[in-house]
């Protein structure tokens, strides 16, 4: 049988074109791979000698701002995590299992942060963070809060995703006809059945996290990205490995995201 | 069994007298989720447009909105959707003839998914490290840059009279459709696999030549599908900052000219200028979000 899209280029043409766009998006990595080799004034010769520099104890201060900048954003991982495993995670369960009217409340709630651009939020997260600042300190970890609502729809969807292809309620009512009880219902039975959707929403979170510029700029916070925007200015070499390195992590991410699997309903339902 | 039954069914067994008693109590799970949402989303979308009504002693006023007659603002406002609707046009036309080669492909085979990870991960990649891939291949000591001046004497930053391409608005577009015709691929390529073959045999059967399928019939089916990919690129455009924070230091789009208003004011006897171009980007992106439910909800209707 063939395809009625695909015949439209022909086998051999299709071919072509994926080849020619593989080619013109690694066009600018490649670039950002040869760039970390490079000789300052010199394009012709290549050298280890950024690579060497990162661990070169001499030039520890050159680099002191990224490792800081780095070690922030982990924190700010870990803090925006769990904003997502102890607020949205409970929230959307309950919908589930109780308030199924509330679902496009929650979902019309969660997938407005990409409809409101970063920078207006922005503009109103200035103002928050002078009574943020008052209550937990001007720490990095603080502006989680901040990037938690920019994670929401990346966090909401694949645990949405997830539930849709479970029946929940009946799940439900299975353990609990079979004696269990409020909390071990949603500790044993709900929440192993949705496993695969919320360690989605975590990694896509982490990938989310680590990219985030725009709210750390605004806020004069040193984050990775921040860090890394500094640097540029001084070791634009040193920029591109770690630039290259969190992008190959970020892919690395979002591939064992791919390998969790699209949520059909699964064995379990049928 | 009706679908109307089924729901009733199933919530017969939870109206007992105990839940319902528990019920009012179970409002109060949404308090964490209510609050957070309140004081980080709620309001500082609020305050952010609404700040531009206020005078700098905290007094109502209109006349902060005399920004939007000043040329350094309207200059922004023009540079920001005329690259947002360039990137979109590119993107869209790019991105749909990636989607009918991807189309073509086996579903289930490695071409596609390793397009759908590659697809989702350079539409994540806009960012500060995106330019600095730019600035690698075309800025001035660039790949691309040092190669076409050895092979073919063409100097690329030369090309534009003022500076160097790559650090100017114009030169956004370039690392702007680099994120953004992934993002077509990933939201248009659904639409283009759902069409359905039993569509094209039947307009065979009937003695349609293919060009009448593809204009008669496939084009008036995804062209709502089409045009909401193609907002969704240009709102992804208009509302991306960190690219453009990389590249150029000053102004030009708006979001880099709200940076620099909340940095510092710089329209004398204006307050809140920040506030006014965050409400003026919230009204277009308002006003391009409509469009798209719009489309989206056309498309959905030949989605099975």
């Amino acid at each position: 049988m063939s395809r009625p899209v695909g015949a439209a280029l022909g086998r051999s043409g299709a071919v072509a074109v994926l080849v020619v766009a593989a080619a013109a998006f690694a066009l600018p990595l490649v670039a950002l791979l040869l760039f970390t080799f490079r000789v300052s004034g010199d394009p012709g010769a290549l050298t280890l000698v950024h690579y060497a520099a990162i661990v070169d104890p001499a030039q520890e201060f050159t680099y002191d701002g990224l490792f800081r900048g780095l070690s922030n954003s982990l924190g700010i991982c870990v803090v925006t995590v769990a904003i997502v495993l102890l607020v949205l995670v409970p929230t959307v369960l309950l919908v589930e299992m109780r308030y199924p009217a509330m679902r496009r409340v929650v979902e019309f709630v969660c997938l407005l942060p990409l409809t409101v651009p970063t920078v207006v939020l922005v503009v109103g997260f200035v103002p928050v963070y002078k009574v943020v600042s008052g209550a937990f300190g001007s720490a990095a970890w603080t502006l989680a809060f901040a990037i938690g609502v920019i994670v929401l729809p990346y966090a909401y969807r694949p645990i949405q995703a997830n539930i849709a292809a479970l029946d929940v309620v009946v799940l439900g009512e299975a353990a609990r006809s079979l004696g269990a009880g409020a909390v071990p219902t949603v500790f044993r039975v709900i929440l192993p059945n949705l496993r695969r959707g919320i360690l989605s929403a975590c990694l896509l979170t982490v990938a989310v996290v680590l990219g985030e510029f725009t709210i750390a700029s605004f806020l004069s916070r040193t984050t990775f990205q921040t860090a890394l925007f500094l640097l540029q200015q001084s070791d634009p070499y040193v920029a591109a490995i770690f630039s290259l390195a969190a992008l190959v992590f970020v892919f690395v991410l979002l591939l064992v995201i791919g390998r969790l699997g699209s949520f059909r309903p699964s064995r379990r339902t049928s | 069994m009706t679908a109307a039954s089924a729901r009733i069914a199933t919530a017969t067994p939870r109206s007992g007298v105990g839940l319902l008693r528990r019920r009012s109590l179970g409002w109060w799970g949404f308090s964490p989720f209510a609050v957070y949402v309140l004081l980080f989303l709620a309001i500082p979308t609020v305050y952010a447009v609404a700040s531009g009504f206020f005078t700098a002693k905290g007094e109502f006023t209109l006349s902060n909105f005399s920004a939007f007659v000043s040329p350094f603002i309207v200059t922004t406002f023009v540079n920001s959707l005329w690259l947002s609707a360039v990137v979109a046009a590119i993107s869209a036309v790019l991105g749909a003839i990636i989607c009918v080669a991807l189309a073509g492909m086996d579903p289930e085979g490695w071409v596609r998914s390793a397009a759908d990870s590659a697809c989702s991960a350079l539409a994540q990649f806009g960012g500060i490290m995106l330019a600095f891939a730019f600035i690698a291949l075309m800025g001035a000591q660039g790949v691309l840059t040092v190669w076409l001046k050895q092979s073919l004497g063409l100097d690329l930053n030369s090309l534009t009279p003022n500076g160097p391409l790559l650090y100017q608005v114009g030169g956004l577009v370039f690392p702007y459709v680099y994120f953004s015709v992934p993002l077509m691929v990933l939201t248009f390529l659904p639409a283009l696999t759902g069409l359905q073959s039993q569509w094209a045999e039947a307009a065979a059967t009937l003695g349609a030549p293919r060009r009448v399928y593809w204009t008669r019939i496939a084009a008036p089916l995804l062209a709502p599908a089409f045009g909401g990919s193609t907002i969704l690129v240009f709102a992804s455009a208009f509302s991306s900052f960190a690219t453009a924070a990389a590249l150029i230091d000053q102004g030009g789009i708006v979001p880099l000219a709200i940076k620099q208003q909340v940095t510092s004011e710089t329209i004398p006897g204006l307050a809140n200028t920040a506030g006014v171009l965050a409400l003026g980007m919230v009204v277009v992106m308002a006003v391009v979000m409509t469009v798209y439910a719009v489309l989206d909800r056309r498309a959905r209707r030949w989605r099975r």
